[in-house]
């Protein structure tokens, strides 16, 4: 009896790996197709985020920069489109920044999704800078006048001709800078725009990124913090706009689950191991 | 249609690279290489638009304040481009040190007045608050920075107090190491719900289409 | 001289005038520090280049010595030639090819974004397939390490609310305290690490980009 359960863990251990891939897949697959929803509960980090752009006064400007790609679309898009439903909500001014050049089409389209919902008009409620090279030095240069950098928007239209860039020169002009990060200009916002402007930043970043950023936080180098995509599950949830955070939370929560008890099964099969050769 | 034959090219290429799951095979070399190839098109253009003609010839033809200056980075950038012929590729050096000038200046100054200062100020916190939760988790952080600190840094033998300390800086690591690994499951558990979602919306949208 | 000293001598102004106008962010110095970081762009722009010349060398070689799997260079060659033509056609057109309107960003939605997501959306079944194999709970370090994940990857999701109301609270707890001093001090630690290193670059001690 005893062989038999070792030459079990032994063959549950040499497991063809395409079959773990299989279950993965189906277990994230799964509760998409057939709609399955669960109840979200916020963060304080993400509240905190929240309640920064909550207590903006109307007109006040928002900058949000896109700095990820399709690689980290899934996480971070729900965030900007939660983000831009809270501003648009509130009637703050949207101004987009971009310092990922892939992710320039990407944020557009959240921007002109969401705009389009709340009946926004372009150059009054909200912009698009568009993209230029040169990372810390476009940060910095913003710092005097954004012109300096930009002298017209994604499209090529001169600021001043954008009624709402009439007042907004630097960033004494901005309330609030929220990074979407997926790489370094996160740390970059931080450690040159909030520590040279005292610049007010909120981030939101990607899970893998996110248990670098709570130093940031509790040092109050940052406002808010929103971490992958259940921080846009709970953002969804502070804006009452239920979004593609949602739709992924079951899938993530079961696909969890499933890892854990691979885990476990890994780890008992270890110790079964373990005994066995001991026993030898 | 052209919608139709878009989720088509879109979907059947996800499906393309998701076969490398069964096993390396030509239908996701096809799509490894194409991902190659047109990113490498796609950063070629990235230059021209974004680094030649926003930040050189624009600023030049428009007689911009400062264009002069841009003779600087021209100089160097073509001087990166002597790497092309072996017997002068030496010269490349002259950029390479121009840029790592830059990148070193600009790292030293952003990590101490924006990370170490801002940081290390953070750590300086209060033991006694008058309230216990708080002042447990102030004496929690400071133990963990100071210890984790001292694993790193000690290049003395790690016996006695120090090695009983740096034990327990460890074991710190590791309970952070644990919560960057969490995050990390979740993140890629994310990418891969993205792109399910994309496939599933993707029949939906063919099946209405016939 | 030409091939040591002078790219020393570089590293030492450029880095010293970057820290120098730090200090005095005032005009002419503080426009120095940001001219000199748009000419990094620049320059990096032509390392870019580099880059691609090498990579369609490298397929271009592959192709002529008919080497195994030289067909798939071909299909390497026509990514490459279908986003620059589109990108060229585009930036004539539109005079901009990164307009939302133009077929290279047609193609970038239709081609780029599935397949790069896609690729790293892989690392969600290999990541699954490791904790299986390998995440072992072999020593009390690695026991810490894998406790915490597990609490991590429960009290972040909803599930982790349902089996017990206080995760989450815990989780946050682990996330804004207990991880929250180590994580600083390797982050303090890296950051002590790359001042030293850009002091030794300034200073012509580390030269090993030289060689």
């Amino acid at each position: 009896m005893n062989g038999e359960n070792i030459s079990f863990w032994e063959k549950l251990g040499k497991i063809d790996r395409r079959w773990i891939f299989l279950i993965i897949g189906l277990v994230v697959f799964i509760p998409i197709a057939f709609g399955l929803r669960m109840t979200v509960h916020v963060s304080p980090a993400v509240k905190s985020a929240y309640d920064t752009i909550n207590s903006l006064p109307e007109g006040s400007v928002v900058m949000i920069s896109i700095d990820y790609d399709a690689a980290s679309m899934p996480e971070l898009q729900p965030m900007l489109k939660a983000i831009l439903r809270h501003c648009f909500d509130k009637n703050l001014k949207v101004v987009l920044i971009n310092f990922w050049p892939l992710g320039l089409p990407i944020g557009n389209q959240g921007l002109e999704e969401v705009a389009k919902e709340y009946g926004k008009v372009y150059g009054v409620d909200y912009m698009n800078l568009g993209y230029r090279p040169g990372d810390i030095a476009v940060m910095l240069r913003m710092g005097t006048e954004i012109r300096s950098v930009f002298y017209g928007d994604i499209k090529g239209t001169p600021l001043d001709s954008l009624p709402m860039m009439k007042n907004i020169h630097n960033y004494d002009d901005i309330a609030v800078v929220v990074g979407l990060e997926a790489g370094s200009m996160g740390d970059a916002w931080v450690q040159y725009v909030n520590a040279r402007f005292k610049q007010d930043l909120i981030l939101g970043v990607t899970a893998v990124m996110a248990a670098g950023v709570y130093p940031y936080l509790q040092a109050g180098q940052i406002k808010g913090l929103i971490g992958g995509l259940k921080g846009a599950a709970e953002y969804e949830k502070l804006v009452n706009h239920p979004d593609f955070g949602h739709i992924g939370m079951a899938s993530q929560s079961w696909a969890h689950v499933t890892i854990i008890l691979f885990i476990i099964l890994g780890n008992i099969g270890y110790f079964m191991e373990r005994r066995r050769k001991r026993g030898l | 249609m052209i919608e139709a034959l878009s989720i088509w090219v879109a979907a059947g290429l996800t499906l393309a690279i998701m076969s490398f799951l069964y096993g390396d095979n030509p239908v996701y070399k096809f799509a490894e290489h194409l991902y190659v190839g047109y990113s490498a098109g796609y950063w070629l253009i990235y230059t021209w638009h974004f680094t030649i003609k926003l930040m050189v010839i624009q600023p030049i033809a428009e007689k911009q304040p400062g264009a002069v200056w841009l003779v600087i980075p021209l100089f160097f950038g073509a001087l990166m481009l002597t790497r092309w012929f072996p017997r002068i590729a030496w010269i490349s050096r002259w950029s390479i040190a121009f840029t790592v000038g830059i990148g070193a200046g600009l790292t030293l100054t952003g990590a101490v007045h924006g990370y170490i200062i801002p940081q290390v100020k953070a750590t300086i916190l209060p033991l006694w608050t008058g309230n216990g939760l708080t002042s447990f988790n102030n004496f929690v952080i400071v133990v963990g920075v100071i210890t984790t600190l001292i694993y790193f840094f000690f290049s003395k033998p790690h016996t006695g107090v120090l090695g009983k300390t740096s034990k327990v800086g460890i074991l710190f690591i590791m309970v952070a190491f644990g919560a960057s690994f969490g995050y990390t499951v979740m993140a890629r558990i994310s990418l891969l719900i993205g792109r399910l979602d994309f496939l599933w919306s993707s029949i939906l949208k063919l099946v209405q289409f016939f | 001289m030409l091939k040591k000293q002078i790219p020393l001598a570089i590293t030492f102004i450029t880095g010293v005038i970057i820290v120098v106008t730090f200090f005095i962010p005032h005009p002419p110095f503080g426009r120095l520090q940001q001219d000199a970081l748009t000419w990094y762009s620049v320059i990096f722009g032509f390392t870019m280049l580099l880059g691609v010349d090498s990579l369609v060398k490298f397929h271009y070689t592959k192709l002529r010595r008919r080497e195994k799997g030289w067909w798939f260079s071909i299909v390497f060659y026509c990514g490459f030639l279908l986003s620059f033509i589109t990108g060229v056609i585009s930036e004539v057109r539109f005079g901009d090819a990164f307009n939302i309107n133009s077929s290279f960003m047609y193609f970038y939605n239709t081609i780029l974004i599935p397949l790069q997501s896609t690729m790293f959306a892989l690392l969600a079944f290999f990541i699954a397939s490791a904790s299986y194999r390998a995440f072992r709970a072999r020593n009390i370090d690695a026991t810490f390490l894998l406790v915490t994940a597990v609490i991590v990857m429960l009290g972040r999701v909803p599930v982790g609310y349902m089996l017990w109301h206080k995760l989450p609270d815990l989780t946050s707890w682990i996330l804004n305290v207990l991880q929250l001093g180590p994580m600083r001090g390797i982050m303090i630690g890296i950051s002590l690490g790359t001042v030293a290193m850009s002091l030794r670059l300034i200073l012509g001690i580390e030269r090993t980009y030289l060689s």
